[in-house]
């Protein structure tokens, strides 16, 4: 009976903070944070710069412990199921002398905590088809085999999300992806992560600094701001009246002919230290 | 045939092969990760260091191997907890800092070979290599040495690619990142120390900088690139000996230099290869493995 339950428990609910609160040393960076996140969903985390949003994925990769409150992942304490988590850190780019193959990359993510090293035989064919399928399932068949460093950053970021899913995670967890993107690799990398979430069923948890790209594919919307959060459906969330009552302070949201949808007046937070966002 | 016959019949030749072949595999490997990691200026410092360490120990009465590797290993251990402690210097910081370093390592050694009754035969010896004394006994010292170092570099081979690449997936996956840095830097310095017994301490990076650099010029695939690595940094070492043996030149200029050309000769095949493919836009075959 309880296993039961327990099993539905996950598959509905893939990530769930209760009253969850993060501070470091006396500064407390956000708090009361109380979020539900359905499993196969797809889930934006917006706000400024400093505000604590990479933070919220290194607490639910367990990475950074809650001061207070409870992160439920995946059905258990958040850190428990890391190899069931894909994570896609925030990242300037490869080192453009790095000359290891996409393919190599991509292959890290799948075995690349094993000890040894690849031998020849059928598991070593096995990893090479898995790696070779979730390649082609991103686009990146065509420039797979060149050095990860002489690649666009948006090939690149087609590459790390093969890494991040070539384990068939439950969970992908995404820093910014988008950030360093043309806009027009900002809209194919956003669809490819919505193709994955749906082909593979898996929960996306994106950060986000710009919500237009991903705006067609969200469910939910995590709004982070003033040390505080507010969850909820784009419609409901990024909206004048609930943006100005987290930011204490009159803020609006306008929506342009084409459908994007811009935050005016949004106050820049103090400048923070110490976070490992703002590094 | 019968000069390359010639050429072992003195135990001191065969020696030479033997040490210059075991150096050339464990430096090509442990190079390969260095120049992936972009640690060669830690990898000099640990040669540097070793100097004055060689130093030392003849001053003291005793061998200049154990001198090498107690410094090389000493300083690896010192990096690495300066590197853990100070996470967020500046690579400006780590430069000075290292270059600082390096600089009295030097100057040590330089007093310790002078307080030794100013034998310049020792020195040259200690700074760019001595291959033709190596004695049987320290044959035996770098073969079980090298043996231990590709032992467990083979073991956190792969841990170690997926840190260098890809620090924080690998620490998201639960990889203990820093402890896989200081267990390579330690292994580097054991690497450093073999390699500095004959190609001195300044001609390290004969073998433990253009072999790997000329592999990774030639091919993106990780085990090829090792493999190619070694096989290049042995090639050099026995035509460098071989030539060496005939002509009255130091082994260790025929050594940098033959590196040093495959080296710019990948380049140029490197410049080739890319070309054509910047224009066609297909992924062609780089390597054939």
């Amino acid at each position: 009976m309880i296993t039961t339950d327990v099993t539905t428990t996950r598959q509905q609910t893939a990530v769930r903070l209760r009253d969850a609160e993060v501070r470091f040393a006396s500064r407390v960076l956000w708090s009361g944070v109380d979020l539900d996140m359905a499993a196969g969903s797809f889930n934006a985390i917006l706000g400024p710069n400093g505000i604590g949003k990479s933070t919220l994925l290194e607490v639910l990769l367990g990475l950074q412990d809650l001061s207070e409150g409870e992160a439920t992942v995946l059905g258990a304490p958040a850190g428990k199921q890391r190899n069931r988590i894909g994570y896609v850190p925030q990242r300037k780019g490869f080192d453009p002398g790095l000359r290891i193959r996409g393919v190599d990359v991509v292959r890290l993510g799948l075995d690349g905590s094993h000890w040894g090293f690849p031998l020849p035989g059928p598991r070593n064919r096995a990893a090479r088809r898995a790696v070779r399928e979730e390649i082609e399932h991103v686009g990146a068949s065509a420039f797979a085999a060149r050095p990860v460093g002489q690649l666009s950053g948006g090939e690149q970021q087609r590459l790390i999300i093969a890494q991040a899913m070539v384990r068939r995670p439950d969970l992908l967890l995404l820093d910014e992806p988008l950030d360093s993107l043309d806009l027009a690799n900002q809209a194919s990398v956003a669809a490819i992560v919505d193709k994955v979430r749906r082909d593979h069923g898996v929960t996306v948890v994106m950060v986000a600094h710009d919500v237009n790209p991903i705006l067609p594919y969200l469910d939910q919307v995590v709004y982070l701001a003033n040390g505080r959060a507010v969850a909820g459906s784009p419609a409901e969330v990024i909206t004048s009246p609930t943006l100005s009552d987290l930011y204490g302070a009159p803020v609006e949201v306008l929506r342009a002919s084409d459908g994007r949808l811009v935050v005016v007046g949004a106050p820049e937070p103090p400048a923070i230290h110490g976070d490992r966002h703002a590094r | 045939m019968t000069s390359i016959r010639q050429l072992f019949e003195y135990q001191f030749m065969v020696n030479a092969f033997e040490a210059g072949t075991i150096v050339a595999v464990v430096a090509g490997a442990m190079g390969w990760f260095m120049v992936l990691r972009r640690q060669t200026f830690a990898g000099h410092t640990l040669s540097i260091v070793g100097f004055p360490g060689a130093a030392g120990a003849i001053l003291l009465g005793l061998s200049a191997n154990l001198g090498y590797f107690a410094f090389c290993v000493g300083a690896a251990l010192i990096i690495g907890a300066a590197r853990e402690s100070v996470t967020t210097a500046s690579y400006e910081d780590e430069s000075a800092l290292i270059g600082t370093v390096q600089a009295m390592a030097l100057a040590f050694g330089f007093l310790f070979v002078s307080l030794y009754q100013g034998n310049l035969t020792g020195l040259t010896g200690l700074l760019f290599g001595s291959f033709l004394g190596i004695t049987n006994a320290q044959v035996i010292v770098l073969l079980l040495v090298g043996a231990f170092t590709l032992l467990v570099i083979g073991l956190i081979g792969r841990r170690l690619l997926f840190a260098s690449v890809d620090p924080d997936v690998a620490a998201a996956a639960g990889l203990p990142v820093r402890a896989l840095a200081m267990a390579f830097l330690v292994l580097l310095g054991l690497a450093v120390a073999e390699a500095s017994q004959i190609t001195g301490s300044l001609l390290v990076f004969a073998l433990l900088v253009l072999p790997p650099a000329t592999a990774q010029a030639l091919t993106g695939r990780p085990l090829l690139g090792i493999g190619l690595s070694m096989v290049i940094g042995v090639a050099v070492t026995w035509i460098s000996l071989t030539i060496a043996y005939y002509t009255p030149y130091p082994t260790g200029a025929y050594l940098t230099s033959l590196g040093f050309a495959a080296y710019v000769a990948a380049r140029l095949i490197r410049v080739a290869l890319d070309r054509p493919r910047a224009r066609v836009s297909v992924a062609l075959p780089v390597t054939s493995s």
